[in-house]
């Protein structure tokens, strides 16, 4: 329970903090003390890293998840263009084979701003909302919202003119996530309009994809040269109110990535591929608490860690509800 | 010291810096609320549209009335109408609502209610009032007839003609019509067709139901002392702002148009 009110806070914007002597277990306390003692290790890690630097190990992940971004996407797309019917509708609200399915978001924007419920909406929005529950939360974030994939695009062009010295990362506070969820959440309820609906890249991509491009792909074109230029992955990580509502449902969703403190060598590749990368902040040295770990509500279950970890510390996998909960 | 100094510059300049995030893109989405204050656009919504600032609301802008209309009338507003980027709009004079699916297939696969699923029949809704603005332009008031394509070769509107197919609308400029006076938007007009196929005995998917109670428009003959038969159109109360009659005049501009701002009531 401790863990995933931890993780709620991590989610909320709370700064990752060292761990107190007592909540380590003796097991895990064991383990740092036996791996500071020994030597062999840190040749090992050279090893290691100098294997990996010669042999790039594939992004498995990343590619299985741009398939299911796609495929998802492009569903949508033949199923109006095609009118084969399938998945019927946008991102925001649709219908998978006659069964209706609202985004948890912008079903929250409408209900707080309309200010009445119909039946629709309620069984779209449980649905989706047992759906994702299931399949961890902000694992729509990474392998669904069509906008992750640009601004993972938009990442690569980042990180190759920052490593050229063009460009520098410019964080920001990540509490103004909530701030925006809160104030998106009050001027719904406050004017009546569904405000948020109208900056949303994910909304605005997914009929930009269905029903055609208009001059909001502006907008989504101003954001992704903000995360170029100015600030990396900078819409997912300090602002997206969707993505902090999936977080919030995936606090306890038995999806997570899992992370195992006997094997890990604490090299920290896996930081460096990471969109949210405070959710990695076990792997530091000395900072894990128990030998076995979930990565906290905010990890979107893109994988890249999995696959960066030379030592396959981290794995995505289904977990007992009752491990979670321990 | 200098390290400590050197923290505290850096955390100031990223709380300025997050101050400044949350200005930029709150104030941006509030943007939205210009083109919606100002009436910058005034749309012909669906059938079944709540009033503008409810419809508003509670449209989840997923576009599932779009992808159901069998004649493509319904498309979605872009990011320069504000808050209404994504919401549903009828442009009337490039395709009107027809009714031809009968059972109001947009309002059925709305999830949110922003079409009022209290309504089933076409006379039932209320999307606008169509207003006669160019009288003087009018074939029937100048007494004049009309043979061909009612919008030209080009037009791509559709509408559905019974006497080709029930099931499957046809483009416009399919169906050349050769008139002594001209009254396409009386003869064209769905409530009007659905009134003489009830008074023939044969009632839209031979439901009562579809019937509607009030005539929707009129050819009215002007009193002339030149001889010519003239005639005006003159809309009725069973009027529900589909837009067939401004889409099927011939004339440009259209003598008939759709003015928003005083229907959609919500169901009767």
């Amino acid at each position: 329970m401790k863990h995933i009110l931890k993780s709620v806070a991590v989610l909320l914007g709370a700064d990752m903090k060292r761990p107190a002597p007592e909540d380590f277990t003796a097991e895990a306390l064991a383990m740092h003390a036996e791996q500071k003692a020994d030597k062999s290790r840190i040749k090992a890690i050279h090893e290691e890293l100098a294997h990996k630097k010669l042999h790039k190990t594939p992004e498995k992940w990343r590619r299985r998840r741009w398939t299911v971004l796609i495929a998802i996407n492009l569903l949508f797309v033949v199923s109006y263009q095609l009118d084969i019917q399938v998945l019927e509708g946008a991102l925001t609200a649709s219908r998978f084979v006659g069964f209706h399915m609202a985004d948890l978001n912008s079903a929250l924007q409408v209900m707080l701003a309309y200010k009445e419920v119909v039946v629709n909406l309620m069984i779209g929005t449980t649905t989706v909302l047992i759906m994702w529950w299931l399949l961890g939360g902000r694992t729509f974030c990474s392998w669904v919202c069509p906008y992750h994939l640009l601004a993972e695009w938009a990442e690569m062009a980042h990180d190759y003119l920052a490593s050229r010295k063009i460009v520098k990362d410019h964080p920001f506070d990540r509490r103004v996530r909530t701030v925006f969820w809160i104030v998106f959440a009050v001027l719904a309820f406050v004017t009546g309009y569904t405000v948020f609906e109208t900056i949303s890249p994910t909304g605005i991509l997914s009929r930009a994809l269905i029903y055609g491009p208009g001059i909001a792909l502006v907008w989504v074109a101003t954001l992704l040269l903000f995360e170029i230029f100015y600030s990396k992955r900078a819409w997912c990580r300090y602002a997206c109110p969707i993505g902090l509502t999936y977080g919030l449902v995936g606090a306890v969703s038995p999806l997570k990535v899992t992370y195992n403190l006997s094997t890990c060598f604490h090299e920290a590749e896996c930081k460096k591929v990471c969109e949210v990368p405070h959710v990695l902040d076990v792997v530091v040295k000395g900072r894990a608490t128990d030998v076995d770990l979930f990565i906290g509500a905010d990890c979107t279950h893109c994988g890249r860690c999995v696959d960066a970890c030379p030592t396959h510390s981290l794995n995505l996998e289904f977990t007992g509800l009752g491990q979670i909960l321990k | 010291m200098a390290k400590t100094l050197h923290g505290k510059q850096k955390a100031r300049r990223m709380f300025l810096r997050t101050a400044a995030l949350g200005v930029g893109i709150v104030g941006a989405s509030l943007l939205g609320y210009l083109p919606v204050i100002g009436r910058w656009r005034q749309r012909t919504r669906p059938p079944g549209a709540l009033k503008e600032q409810e419809f508003l609301a509670s449209c989840i802008k997923c576009g599932q009335c779009v992808q159901v209309c069998p004649v493509n009338a319904i498309k979605l507003a872009d990011l320069d109408e504000g808050f209404g980027v994504g919401v549903p709009f009828i442009d009337t004079r490039q395709q009107a609502c027809d009714f031809s699916c009968d059972g109001l297939q947009c309002v059925l696969a709305c999830p949110t209610g922003a079409l009022t699923h209290d309504i089933n029949y076409s006379h039932q809704t209320d999307m606008a009032i169509a207003r006669v603005v160019n009288e003087n332009k009018c074939l029937a008031v100048m007494g004049k007839g009309f043979r061909g394509q009612a919008r030209g070769a080009a037009f791509k509107g559709k509408l559905r003609y019974e006497d080709v197919d029930r099931w499957t609308p046809i483009r416009v400029s399919e169906y050349p019509y050769d008139l002594e006076l001209c009254d396409l938007c009386v003869r064209q007009c769905p409530i009007e067709i659905r009134i003489a196929q009830c008074a023939a005995g044969k009632p839209p998917s031979g439901d009562e139901n579809q019937c509607p109670p009030q005539h929707a428009i009129k050819l009215e003959t002007i009193a002339g002392d030149d001889g010519i038969v003239r005639k005006r159109p003159v809309i009725l109360q069973g009027c529900v702002g589909c837009g067939v009659c401004e889409m099927i005049c011939p004339p440009e501009p259209a003598v008939i148009v759709m003015d928003s701002t005083e229907s959609r009531g919500g169901p009767a």
